[in-house]
């Protein structure tokens, strides 16, 4: 009897651990520290969950020289690229096809065949205008994308609108009753990680400008800082998105003894700044300029064309496609140089400077 | 194999049911209601019941039926009451505080977080009403009240999260949600946005009071089932005889660490690590906010942060020229 009811016992135990152990990831990990010891600094890989590194097509053909007659003396209608060379727009024009153009459609998705000058098709005109985009991310936003630069591939991924994308969300249909109505938050959702955070934190932040940093800036109280859970709580929310849209963990960028300090974080935490501002700038300038251009099927729910976030290029790795730089085959998409805040003030986010510093409260 | 040798639940006893003690006039009755159970004599006593309810458990338990009620008929509501989407969603599910625009108004629309404070209204009730209850039960008995006020410490921190906190800081929108993820995200929005609670001396006072009681737990849980086969459950009658239970056990701490607790000592121990736990919690919880605003940089201010070496990196925000 008593036997008996010993074997159930630990048979029970056994099937209990194994269940809780269900929760557990048995695959071989990468770790990698980040920082200094014993701070948690470090990030963990899933090596079978990985990022496979993405497919990036080759050249339509090689680039050709530079010189020659320009676009704009070959071509009509040529507004954004007119001073490349004739050359340079058609190897362009080509890699774009490829990039962006349905296959069945090519050239024809965006031109008329029997007159290419004509803007009667509304994708010439996105296109042109995300031209200028691409070139002001090369130039004003190097700060984030650096020397590695991005081209129409970098989102567009060989689709005509690129995979990963958002737009304003539906309300609650009735505002002020509780049915259905889950005041945007407390929701299964892919973009907060499945937690119940508010899980639009794109229309506040990647389109509004609403402020991020929610921990005190004081040790004290103070009238001025008076930022409240729930706010803090859709900060958060945006956090998990950046976090998912690069594969990282909160140590990518933060020391969680600190998530407000910046002497102690990483400087990756810099890039990321300027990524939150670079996106900002593309959804407010450039996409929201073309709400009368994008034709009814091509917007969101609320009537508002698709707007970008950090999965949009990132797609689960920290370097979108694995930080293989294809700027070099399309010269045309840097765009002017802009000289920025960093490079001025010369204090680029370089690692540790001076490592014996002691770590003081920033304000 | 050897068989395990206890006396405890070993023998369960059958004979007339115990009644206990005649109840004071104008009480409810605890009516007939008592049977025995098999598989609860092996988890404890053999007999059930009866349960006295009197007035106050009955107003709590409607109370907190009301309570429970309100948060699961919000929950459903937020899901179209599709009763499939109930259930799948359930954990996500929520009844959240009203919206920092309503600061501390007492009465908030429904539809704004008047629900979520008509539930904790009605938790609070039965809470109170339950904590009445053991302490009139337990007068009742001749006993002491260390049950009632044990009680009342976690209410107390309860009470804490979901009102005083929220009245000091004059504003509802500080209060935990009602759901199981929500209430999870709540905690760790709280450390981040008053930077890092692990600073806060009174969270690490409640944690090390959690843990001891844990260990208390375990040491005196041992020790007691240890010296089971000598009666060492008859704790307190065998405090002074030579080579029962309770001397073995006495003498089995002072060999292994020097010192024991005694038989009545082990459980004042166990009782402060336990009341102290959700005090000293709701104290650092009350000073959250309203004394202090950021953890990290208090306890820098007071040098007992620890130091590392910086990265160097600089808030961006704060270079010239630089996007805002």
């Amino acid at each position: 009897m008593s036997r008996r009811v010993s074997k159930i016992a630990l048979g029970s135990i056994a099937g209990l651990s194994l269940v809780l152990l269900g929760g557990c990831e048995l695959g071989r990990k990468q770790t990698e520290q980040t920082g200094y010891r014993g701070a948690g600094l470090d990030q963990i890989i899933d090596v079978a969950h990985m990022k496979k590194a993405a497919y990036i097509p080759p050249e339509p053909y090689a680039l050709p020289a530079d010189g020659g007659p320009t676009a704009a003396q070959t071509y009509k209608n040529v507004r954004v690229l007119g001073g490349v060379s004739a050359d340079r727009f058609n190897h362009l024009m080509a890699e774009i096809s490829q990039w962006v153009a349905p296959p069945a459609e090519g050239c024809n998705y965006c031109h008329n065949p029997e007159n290419m000058a004509s803007d009667e098709k509304y994708t010439k005109v996105v296109a042109r205008r995300m031209l200028q985009m691409t070139q002001t991310i090369n130039s004003r936003w190097s700060d984030h994308v650096k020397q590695t630069g991005v081209t129409c591939f970098t989102c567009h991924r060989g689709n005509a609108v690129p995979e990963y994308k958002w737009a304003i969300a539906p309300g609650a249909p009735n505002p002020g009753s509780i049915r259905g109505n889950k005041f945007g938050q407390n929701t299964p959702d892919a973009n907060v990680g499945y937690t119940s955070l508010p899980y639009d934190p794109f229309a506040q932040y990647l389109y509004g400008k609403s402020e991020i940093r929610v921990a005190g800036n004081t040790a004290l109280p103070s009238p001025d800082s008076r930022v409240s859970i729930k706010d803090t709580e859709k900060t958060y929310g945006l956090m998990i998105h950046m976090s998912t849209a690069l594969g990282v963990n909160c140590t990518f960028c933060h020391n969680t003894q600190s998530f407000r300090a910046w002497n102690m974080s990483r400087p990756q935490r810099v890039t990321a700044y300027y990524g939150i501002r670079m996106v900002r700038n593309i959804n407010d300038d450039y996409i929201a300029s073309l709400q009368s251009v994008f034709p009814g099927y091509r917007k969101g729910p609320e009537g508002d064309p698709y707007k970008v976030n950090c999965t949009t290029c990132h797609q689960g790795q920290n370097k979108p496609l694995g930080g293989v730089s294809m700027i070099a085959q399309a010269p045309a998409l840097k765009g002017p140089l802009i000289q920025t805040a960093l490079l001025e003030s010369g204090a680029a986010p370089v690692a540790a400077p001076d490592q014996a510093a002691p770590v003081t409260a920033q304000k | 194999m050897a068989r395990y040798q206890n006396m405890f639940t070993q023998v369960q006893l059958r004979g007339p049911l115990e009644a206990g003690p005649r109840l004071p006039a104008g009480s409810f009755s605890r009516g007939e209601l008592s049977t025995y159970n098999y598989w609860a004599g092996k988890i404890g006593a053999a007999q059930i019941g009866p349960i006295y309810l009197g007035k106050l458990g009955i107003s709590s338990l409607v109370c907190a039926f009301l309570s429970f009620e309100i948060i699961g008929l919000n929950m459903w509501a937020s899901v179209n009451w599709n009763p499939i989407q109930f259930v799948r969603q359930l954990p996500w599910l929520a009844l959240e505080p009203p919206g920092p625009e309503w600061g501390f108004t007492l009465f908030v629309p429904l539809a704004q977080g008047g629900w979520w404070q008509m539930a904790g209204f009605f938790m609070t009730s039965a809470l109170i009403l339950w904590w009445l209850r053991t302490f009139r039960r337990a007068r009742a008995l001749g006993m002491g009240n260390h049950v009632a006020w044990a009680f009342g410490a976690g209410i107390f921190l309860i009470i804490t999260l979901g009102f005083i906190r929220p009245m000091l800081m004059g504003s509802w929108a500080e209060a935990v949600p009602f759901g199981i993820f929500p209430h999870l995200d709540w905690t760790a929005a709280f450390s981040i946005r008053y930077g890092n609670l692990f600073y806060n001396p009174f969270h690490c006072l409640s944690i090390a009071f959690l843990y001891g009681s844990t260990l208390l737990f375990a040491m005196h849980g041992a020790t007691i089932l240890a010296v089971g086969r000598y009666g060492g459950e008859r704790e307190i009658e065998q405090i002074t005889d030579r080579g029962t239970a309770s001397e073995r056990a006495a003498l089995f701490w002072r060999w292994t660490m020097g010192f024991n607790a005694t038989m009545e000592s082990i459980h004042r121990w166990a009782w402060w690590f336990a009341v102290l736990t959700p005090l000293t919690g709701g104290i650092g919880i009350l000073l959250t906010g309203t004394v202090v605003d950021n953890w990290y940089l208090w306890a820098v201010m007071h040098g007992y942060a620890p130091s590392y070496p910086g990265t160097g990196v600089i808030d961006p925000a704060t270079l010239p020229g630089a996007p805002k």
